[in-house]
């Protein structure tokens, strides 16, 4: 007779080896490196081209981003139409997104459809006109997209709680106004473009199943662009908010309340940052964690409470996250200090720490499972600068931390007095 | 039972699918289907908690409810794969049935139900377009359910009436994906599966919905900051063959921003700031719908007028080639693109067997590349009629 009480053995995640497979480096001919990973069971291939074209580097509100998004939207040979028709008939999607350093355009086709498309790539990134119907749509859809996002509470508390935790000015604090959208002109955008695309400071990420002759071809299209390795990352200074607690009444009808309660904290390069991953699992980073357990599966304030470490390059915050009922907001602030105080006071138990240390574990054997996750990973490190020890570091550190340095840890960085408090409804 | 080896992964899915969703829910209790599946990880039977084992081996997981199924899966290492065998058979054979449980579940659910239906503009959209759309199928409520009351007023009993009607392994589908063998996965299945009486198997008993048969028109005025207009039309079911030619439909005239619809109505004429075509993807016969936001300062029957003009084009002139050769494209690569997370192939297998083969999975491709530029126009003169169409005009009432 089977007994369903007794569990069946386990080999504990922790004593998994986690590999994480080494790229291919190449160098185009003008010295643009990139990174690849040729192997995959599908015919799919993903080529990211990362800028340094972060909203870090320019000079009015919304820009980096504008540019980034209207690349598309015409060149001196094609109109928006005609390019977006080529991409779709060839069942490829172009991506393009802004972060705070960088901007990428990314392609992902079948890889049977490369060499018809990298010719249109370059065409993107050389000769992009940004007509000026093109900018007008866009703003004029921006600011409509706008207005619908300003009456959603988690959408406005997201935007808030980074003004405070790094100040209005600050690239990671600032946020974008429909004055803002408005002021935007064509100037703006071919000035931007000329100065970080056309002269830029690029690199390629690719994977998936890539043609034999994968670096001559981007050699061919992408190795005469011109480069500019003078462009250095802006330094800005983090200027939080005087004020601790905020409250923000944006829906006189709301029925529940976005919290959100965070402290600055250092970017990945502090010594503390990997054990504060752990730490923060514990506390908020999983289905299981101790906010989850008491908020939701205990007292059922929330659908789902959440705390995380921005993923920034050069300063990060701590921050807890949730949608509550509007007459139990206080309620669940209340227990999240409370959660923070029995980090404090009390040692995580050895069964927890097991748990979480597994739980860790299985989801990176899972984060480099295939060849798309395995050049995001790389990217990651790669632009935060660090190499594949700091990955094993983290590894290391998930295996050996202890109940004592958490503790530690969440004496020096989960202290009440630090933390920036944020209520909307 | 369905196994997939990939040897490449060092990871395993196990994916249970329930043939149970909210159109098998009485009307008086809807919500029901979805509550359940976040009950489903109160503990069962012989174990106190779902998540703590899986996550102790190093797994994770999640659950979702549609109006056709209920699906969970978890992926975890492969060595740990047992522990997942473990769970999910313990909990198909019961539940604990856990009063506090269902109590603290009630409040989370009521709060999904604020968060995505009640505290976000147009919100409400999908509640009162299905409540047009259907009148006897039970399409007309969502997953989440009709009202907040039936999940507050759901009790213990119900919850048990449901669990034995419909989680028992005739009305389950188990899939296996990763990287693990037929026969280690047959041996563990009559290990932990086995023991489980079969059931009864639920056969449902759903009236179709009547063919509808004049325009359907509602209005709200709300204090959201756009007009949206919203047209729904009536389509066939997955099963059926003409499915293909609906979603090419849709991909014509909604997919991506060369698609008609965007490239005429927000960048030629601009009267949409955004505008999407799709359908619900649904086991019985489902609505092939358009949802746009209107620019300030365009009325809805202006809107609506140039929607109509672009749906006359599709029931009079043939598609271009190139325009269905896109879309053929667009599938194919869209199609290679999910087959490549390990979940994702798991839970399409799964799919595919409820609706009766997953080899289904190997010949869908062939079905989009078989729909023709005339099937197309006849089946565009099929679903856009007036009489099969459902508007809502969406009002805003917030002046600048």
């Amino acid at each position: 007779m089977l007994n369903r009480t007794i569990a069946p053995p386990i080999k504990d995640a922790i004593d998994f080896e986690i590999t994480l497979k080494p790229y291919t480096l190449a160098h185009l001919s003008n010295g643009v490196p990139v990174y690849y990973i040729n192997d995959g069971a599908e015919e799919v291939a993903m080529i990211d081209f990362v800028f340094d074209a972060g909203n870090n580097y320019e000079t009015k509100n919304g820009i980096a981003a504008a540019t980034n998004q209207l690349l598309k939207n015409g060149t001196a040979q094609k109109n928006a139409f005609d390019i977006t028709e080529y991409i779709e008939y060839y069942g490829a999607y172009l991506s393009r997104k802004s972060f705070n350093e960088t901007a990428s355009i990314t392609l992902h086709c079948l890889s049977k459809h490369l060499k018809e498309l990298l010719p249109l790539i370059r065409e993107i990134i050389t000769d992009a006109i940004f007509p000026q119907n093109e900018l007008e749509i866009f703003q004029q859809n921006n600011i409509q997209r706008l207005s619908v996002n300003l009456l959603k509470c988690e959408f406005v508390a997201n935007r808030v709680i980074d003004e405070y935790l790094y100040g209005p000015n600050h690239p990671y604090g600032k946020v974008n106004t429909k004055l803002d959208i408005e002021s935007i002109r064509r100037e703006d955008l071919i000035s931007f473009y000329n100065q970080f695309y056309i002269q830029s400071k690029c690199r390629i990420f690719a994977a998936g199943k890539l043609p034999q002759d994968f670096e001559p071809l981007l050699d061919q299209h992408f190795g005469d662009l011109s480069l500019n390795e003078n462009i250095l990352p802006v330094k800005y200074k983090r200027e939080p908010a005087h004020q601790k607690k905020h409250f923000i009444n944006n829906d006189p009808n709301g029925v529940q309340g976005a919290i959100r309660i965070g402290r600055p904290f250092p970017n990945r390069r502090h010594p503390d940052f990997k054990k504060a991953i752990v730490l923060n699992t514990l506390l908020g980073g999983y289905f299981g964690s101790r906010l989850m357990g008491n908020i939701r599966e205990d007292k059922g304030y929330t659908y789902g409470i959440h705390s995380y470490l921005e993923n920034h390059l050069e300063e990060s915050s701590w921050v807890v996250s949730t949608e509550a009922g509007k007459e139990v907001c206080e309620a669940t602030i209340e227990e999240v200090y409370k959660e923070m105080k029995i980090l404090r006071e009390e040692p995580v138990n050895a069964e927890e720490l097991l748990l979480v240390k597994n739980y860790m574990m299985g989801l990176n054997l899972g984060y480099i499972d295939g060849p798309f996750q395995v050049i995001s990973r790389w990217k990651s490190l790669i632009l935060n600068d660090v190499d594949e020890n700091y990955f094993y570091d983290s590894i290391r550190t998930i295996k050996q931390v202890s109940a004592e340095e958490l503790q530690e840890l969440a004496n020096k960085y989960l202290l009440p007095e630090d933390f920036y408090e944020l209520l909307v409804i | 039972m369905i196994v997939h080896e990939d040897k490449s992964t060092p990871m395993a899915v196990v994916d249970v699918m329930y043939d149970v969703g909210a159109r098998d829910e009485d009307e008086n209790h809807t919500g029901f289907a979805h509550l359940f599946e976040h009950l489903m990880f109160g503990g069962s039977l012989h174990i106190e908690s779902y998540d703590e084992p899986l996550q102790m081996a190093g797994g994770e997981n999640n659950a979702y409810t549609t109006n056709d199924v209920t699906n969970y899966y978890c992926q975890l290492p492969a060595e740990n794969i047992e522990t997942a065998f473990w769970l999910e058979s313990d909990r198909m054979c019961s539940l604990a049935f856990n009063e506090n449980s269902l109590e603290v579940q009630r409040k989370v659910v009521s709060e999904e139900f604020k968060e995505q239906y009640i505290n976000k503009p147009y919100g409400d959209v999908w509640h009162k377009l299905r409540e047009l759309c259907y009148k006897e199928h039970p399409y007309k409520w969502m997953t989440i359910g009709k009202e907040l009351s039936h999940i507050e007023n759901a009790k213990l009993q119900d919850v048990k009436d449901f669990f034995f009607k419909h989680y028992t392994p005739s009305n389950a589908i188990l899939t296996v994906a990763g990287n693990v063998s037929t026969d280690q996965i047959k041996k563990l299945a009559e290990k932990w599966f086995g023991g489980i009486p079969a059931g009864k198997k639920y056969v449902r008993n759903i009236k179709p919905e009547p063919q509808q048969k004049e325009p359907r028109m509602m209005e709200i005025a709300e204090s959201v900051p756009l007009n949206a207009l919203y047209k729904c039309w009536h389509m066939s079911s997955r099963l059926d063959k003409r499915y293909y030619t609906a979603e090419v439909i849709t991909e014509i005239l909604g997919g991506g921003a060369s698609s008609r619809l965007f490239q005429s109505l927000v960048k030629e004429q601009q009267l949409f700031s955004s505008i999407e075509c799709s359908h619900m993807g649904s086991i019985d016969p489902g609505l092939l719908y358009i949802d746009g936001k209107l620019l300030k300062g365009i009325t809805l029957e202006q809107a609506e007028n140039a929607v109509i003009v672009e749906l006359e084009k599709m029931k009079t002139e043939l598609v271009t080639k190139v325009e269905l050769e896109k879309v053929k494209n667009k599938t194919e690569s869209m199609l290679a693109f999910e087959d490549i997370s390990l979940m994702n192939r798991a839970n399409s297998l799964a799919n595919y067997e409820l609706l009766g083969d997953a080899n289904l999975m190997n010949t869908e491709l062939e079905s989009y590349q078989a729909v023709t530029r005339e099937e197309i126009m006849e089946e565009s003169n099929r679903i856009f009629t007036e009489t099969n169409c459902s508007t809502l005009y969406y009002r805003s009432t917030i002046k600048e």
